[in-house]
Formats: structure tokens, C-alpha cells, sequence
């Protein structure tokens, strides 16, 4: 009698954890690749000259992509970090009604957004009056991606603060806003994974850079011109035929993943003793 | 000092909802960009949609064929994406040692780190070559008989619509294992309490009450990662083949909403291309939004705490 059952169970353990094994394949399967394929791309010339010609004999690097994708990403959280920080404060001590929980929803909705309409927004927003592609188009396109993210992880972390905090600061007479404060300074670490995994995720867009900044051979020239990002490279490399190009797309995720995968760890320590929520 | 501490707490509320307010509008500017500067084709109505040539040289502008490629991509994602995102859910909340559930998550979530056009320059020197040369050939061998697996005038492509969908596939796997994972673990323990004093094993608890009591957020999960599939651009647009085709063979290649709109874009110069494209937005935002409305939805409904799951 207990056999059956008793097999049942461990069918059951064995499934799931094939299913586990089959999701790491695809990620074990991409640092191998990544890593393979991209160290040895990497070298000075990398980091410091222009993309070369598809010319044999030529040498070049993308160190105008990672200047480029380095910018991007701190103009667009200067957009979308406090927004959505001021957001998370709204929706989280302010917003225990109607219009508060509508923005919280919206948030959530937005958040997943594809990203290639937000670069239609952009290129509207921007692009068309400026009758150019530029840095800030991109930017803002990336920002309004932050926003969203931001406000809910915002928000998140600070529903995490106990509501005495707060009745003991206004019972000590405290301003409102100043508790409101109060209350972010304590919620510091998961606001600040909130902002990592949103800086996180705009580093590694592409579809709306091609909407917005397009593509730049040279150095950043200010925020009204195009600039090269390392997403967009590795995109029109990746398929491009010429083996220089692919190198370089190769030695470009890498690097995207380097940064991805310390960023990630410094979320989870950030977040390490606080129970298994994601 | 009563009136001044009133002042400068009303004016922080005003800042801090004003701020807010800025995801109501842009919620409505992006519905606003794209119905006002799709005008010219919206005009020409349904026909447009339902007709299923794409062929911008010749001014043709029926986006059935990217519709199709939208659903036949997502629906490949979720058959092979959603049964391994419920194993792994499974595992980590009913099954898992204690001191594997932590880097078994940390993994998954790295999954959902690794930016779209990585997975598509993956796929192109990696995954597809593997699938062309080694597994395509097998299905076509034993499950031929099928339109699904029959070669598209003699071949299999390497950029096609089941290559697309299997990395998409990959993709939805840590944000559908993510929430159904939350799904599982609000679970209250009285329900598997209950079932094991019935006399059921691990197996059957979970089978029993665990994933029935779930079900809500299980669905609310695939409707998120249907809502992911359905609105991926680059990964999909290096790895299908970028053709408008109807074909029931997934060796064909294909094409996708997103992926028109990122590849076509730029070389869009005449109005009635370029609104074709952002009428391909609008429907793809239309969809993913009503999908992410409905998710969100099933989620505030079994959640405890209303407001309290969140992704990314």
C-alpha cells in the first residue's frame, strides 16, 4: 500500500525539480556563452576607441556605447528616480483612497508596458519637435520606464514600516511631511533595491533607444545629438555578418552582464533577512 | 506655529500627488500618441486589420499576419514557459529544502535580469543553430504528419516562429514563477493541514488543495506572461525571421506587432506606413494593457493585503 504512494511523492519532487534544472539550462547555457565569447573581446581598444569600419585590417572598440549607455542611464534616473520616489511616498502615506489605489493599479499595469511603445511615446515627445534623434529623447523614454517601477518598489518598502513609527514621530509633534520622511529614511534599503533593479532594467533596453537616440558612430556630442549605446550595438552587430562586429556585440554583453549580475547581488544582500518575498 | 505646519504639509501633499499623478498621465499620453498619429489608417477601419498582406512597397498595410505572429509566439511561450514556471513555483514553495530555496530564486531571478537583446544574440550563434541543425530535424521526422512541424517549402528556417517562441518561452519563466510561487505560498497551512489529516501524501496535498486553492493567482500569473510574451520587441526581432507570413508551419519564419515597429520604424517615411506601425502599437498596447488590467485584477482578489504583490 505505501509504495504507490509513497513513489507519487517522489515523481512529484523529481518533475519540479527537473523544471527548475530546465530553467537554469537557458541561464547557465548564456554566462557560458557571454563569457566565452566576450572576454576575450575585451581590451584596452574596447574601452577606448570608436566602433571600427567593416573594413579588415581596422581596429576599434565601443567605448563611445559605454559612455553612451552610462549617460542614458544617469539621465534617466534623474527623471525617474525621484518621480518615482515622490510617487511611492504619495501612494503609500497619502494614498489610502480612490484616486491613491487607481495610481498604484495603473503603476502595476505599467510596469508591464512593452517597452517598444514607450519609445513611440518618446519619439513623439521629443524626437518629432526636435526633428532629431537625441540623448534626451532616450532619456525620457527610459525615465518613464523607471517611473513606474520605482513607485511601486517605493511604495512597497515603505507599507514595510511600522505604523507606529509614524504615530510616535506625529506624537511628538512632528510635521507630516516630516514623518513622511522620517518613514523613507527607514525604509532606505528597499528603496534603494527599488531604484537598483530600475536602473537595472533601463541599462538593459533596447527597443526604445532605436525610437529615440538611434545610433552614433563617435563620442557623446551633448544631449541634443544621437549617442551609441551598448544595447543598440550589440543589436545591428549581432546580425550584421561581419565577425569584428559580433566580437564586439559579444564583448558588449558581457559587460552588460557583469554590471546586471553585481547589481543583482547587491540586491540580494540589501534584501537578504527579509523572509522570501520577490 | 499651527497655520505654518498646515502650510507646509499641505504643500508636500500637493507635490507628492501632483508627482503621482504623472502615471495617470502618462498612462494617457501613450493611448493618446498612438490613437491621434494612427489617425489616417484608424479611419479606414477594420478592413485594415482584417486584411492579410503587409507589403509596404506596394502600399499594403493588413497586419493580420503580425497579429498571427503575436499569438502563435506568445502561444508557444506559454505551453512550454508555463509548465516549467508552475514546476519550479511548485518546488520552491511546497518541495524545496530550506537551503536550496534561496539561490534556486536568486537564479531564476538573474533569468529575468538578462536584457532582451542578449537572449537575441544568444539565440542566433546558440540556441538556434542547436534547434535547427539537431532538434527541429527529429520533430519533423516523427511529428510530421503535423502542420505544425511540416518544413515551409522544403526548409527549416533557423529564424522562425517556433525558435522566437521557445526563447520567449525562456523569458516568461521567472516573472510566471514568481507570482504563481506567491500564489502557493499564500496558501493558508490549514488547507494542507486538512488534507493530510484526510491521509494524503505531500503529492496529493499539493494536488488537492494547494493548487486548487491557488488557481486565481496561477491564471493571474499566465496572464502576466502572456502580457510579456505578447509585447517583447528585440529578442523576437532577431530571432523570427522578420517575414509576414500566414503558415501553419512554425519552421516558417514570421513576424510580430513589436517586432514591425522596431524594424520598420525608422524607414517608415510615408504617413500611411508610418501609422500602419503605430496602429500596430496601439493594438499591441490595447492587448497587453487589458491583459495586465485582468492580471492585476486576479491578484487584488486573492491577496490578503490588497496592495501587497508586486513585480517587476
Amino acid at each position: 500500500m505505501k509504495s504507490r504512494r509513497f513513489y507519487m511523492d517522489k515523481i512529484w519532487i523529481a518533475l519540479t525539480f527537473a523544471a527548475v534544472i530546465i530553467a537554469i539550462i537557458p541561464l547557465a547555457s548564456i554566462l557560458f556563452y557571454v563569457s566565452v565569447n566576450g572576454i576575450p573581446a575585451l581590451n584596452w581598444d574596447f574601452f577606448t576607441m570608436l566602433p571600427p569600419p567593416p573594413v579588415a585590417g581596422y581596429v576599434g572598440g565601443l567605448g563611445n556605447a559605454i559612455q553612451g549607455t552610462l549617460i542614458l542611464v544617469a539621465l534617466a534616473s534623474c527623471i525617474g528616480l525621484p518621480v518615482g520616489l515622490l510617487s511611492g511616498v504619495y501612494i503609500s502615506e497619502y494614498g489610502r483612497n480612490f484616486y491613491g489605489r487607481t495610481v498604484r493599479f495603473l503603476g502595476d499595469v505599467l510596469i508591464g508596458n512593452p517597452s517598444i511603445v514607450i519609445g513611440i511615446f518618446g519619439f513623439y515627445l521629443i524626437v518629432i519637435p526636435l526633428q532629431h534623434f537625441s540623448v534626451l529623447a532616450g532619456a525620457v523614454a527610459l525615465g518613464v520606464i523607471e517611473i513606474p517601477i520605482v513607485s511601486v518598489t517605493t511604495a512597497e518598502a515603505l507599507k514595510l514600516v511600522p505604523n507606529s513609527l509614524r504615530e510616535a514621530s506625529v506624537s511628538l509633534g512632528t510635521r507630516n511631511w516630516r514623518t513622511s520622511l522620517l518613514v523613507v529614511s527607514e525604509a532606505k534599503r528597499g528603496v534603494a533595491t527599488g531604484a537598483l533593479l530600475a536602473t537595472m532594467r533601463v541599462m538593459g533596453e533596447t527597443a526604445p533607444l532605436i525610437l529615440t537616440v538611434g545610433l552614433s558612430n563617435f563620442w557623446y556630442s551633448g544631449t541634443s545629438a544621437p549617442v551609441g549605446s551598448l544595447t543598440a550595438f550589440i543589436y545591428y552587430y549581432a546580425t550584421s555578418g561581419w565577425t569584428p562586429w559580433v566580437n564586439l556585440a559579444w564583448g558588449a554583453a558581457f559587460i552588460l552582464l557583469v554590471i546586471i549580475i553585481g547589481i543583482n547581488i547587491v540586491v540580494r544582500i540589501l534584501t537578504r533577512g527579509r523572509g522570501t518575498n520577490g | 506655529m499651527g497655520p505654518r505646519r498646515s502650510h507646509a504639509d499641505a504643500a508636500f501633499k500637493a507635490i507628492v500627488l501632483v508627482v503621482a499623478s504623472s502615471i495617470v498621465v502618462l498612462a494617457v499620453l501613450f493611448f493618446y500618441f498612438l490613437i491621434s498619429r494612427s489617425a489616417p489608417t484608424l479611419r479606414l477601419g477594420f478592413s485594415f486589420i482584417l486584411t492579410s498582406t503587409w507589403n509596404p512597397l506596394a502600399n499594403i498595410y493588413g497586419i493580420l499576419p503580425l497579429i498571427y505572429g503575436s499569438l502563435v509566439t506568445s502561444a508557444i511561450a506559454l505551453l512550454l514557459g508555463v509548465p516549467v514556471s508552475l514546476g519550479v513555483a511548485i518546488f520552491l514553495s511546497e518541495l524545496s529544502p530550506r537551503r536550496l530555496k534561496s539561490p534556486i530564486s536568486f537564479v531564476v531571478e538573474l533569468l529575468a535580469a538578462v536584457p532582451s537583446v542578449v537572449y537575441g544574440l544568444w539565440g542566433i550563434f546558440v540556441l538556434a543553430p542547436i534547434l535547427t541543425f539537431h532538434i527541429y530535424p527529429v520533430l519533423n521526422k516523427y511529428l510530421g504528419f503535423l502542420p505544425i512541424f511540416q518544413k515551409y517549402y522544403g526548409t527549416i528556417y533557423s529564424s522562425s516562429v517556433l525558435t522566437a517562441g521557445i526563447v520567449l518561452a525562456i523569458m516568461i519563466i521567472p516573472i510566471v514563477s514568481a507570482i504563481s510561487r506567491d500564489a502557493l505560498l499564500a496558501v493558508p497551512d490549514s488547507q494542507r493541514e486538512a488534507a493530510y489529516a484526510l491521509g494524503a501524501t505531500k503529492s496529493q496535498a499539493i494536488r488537492i488543495s494547494v493548487l486548487s486553492y491557488a488557481r486565481t493567482g496561477i491564471l493571474a500569473s499566465i496572464f502576466v506572461g502572456l502580457g510579456r510574451a505578447f509585447g517583447e520587441t528585440i529578442a523576437v526581432v532577431l530571432l523570427i525571421g522578420d517575414s509576414p507570413l500566414i503558415t501553419s508551419s512554425l519552421f516558417a519564419p514570421g513576424y510580430t506587432l513589436a517586432s514591425a515597429i522596431a524594424t520598420e520604424f525608422s524607414e517608415a517615411l510615408t504617413p500611411t506606413f508610418k501609422s500602419a506601425l503605430i496602429e500596430c502599437g496601439l493594438v499591441l498596447l490595447s492587448v497587453v494593457f487589458l491583459t495586465n488590467i485582468f492580471a492585476r485584477y486576479l491578484i487584488s482578489r486573492v491577496s490578503k493585503n490588497r496592495e501587497a504583490a508586486s513585480y517587476l
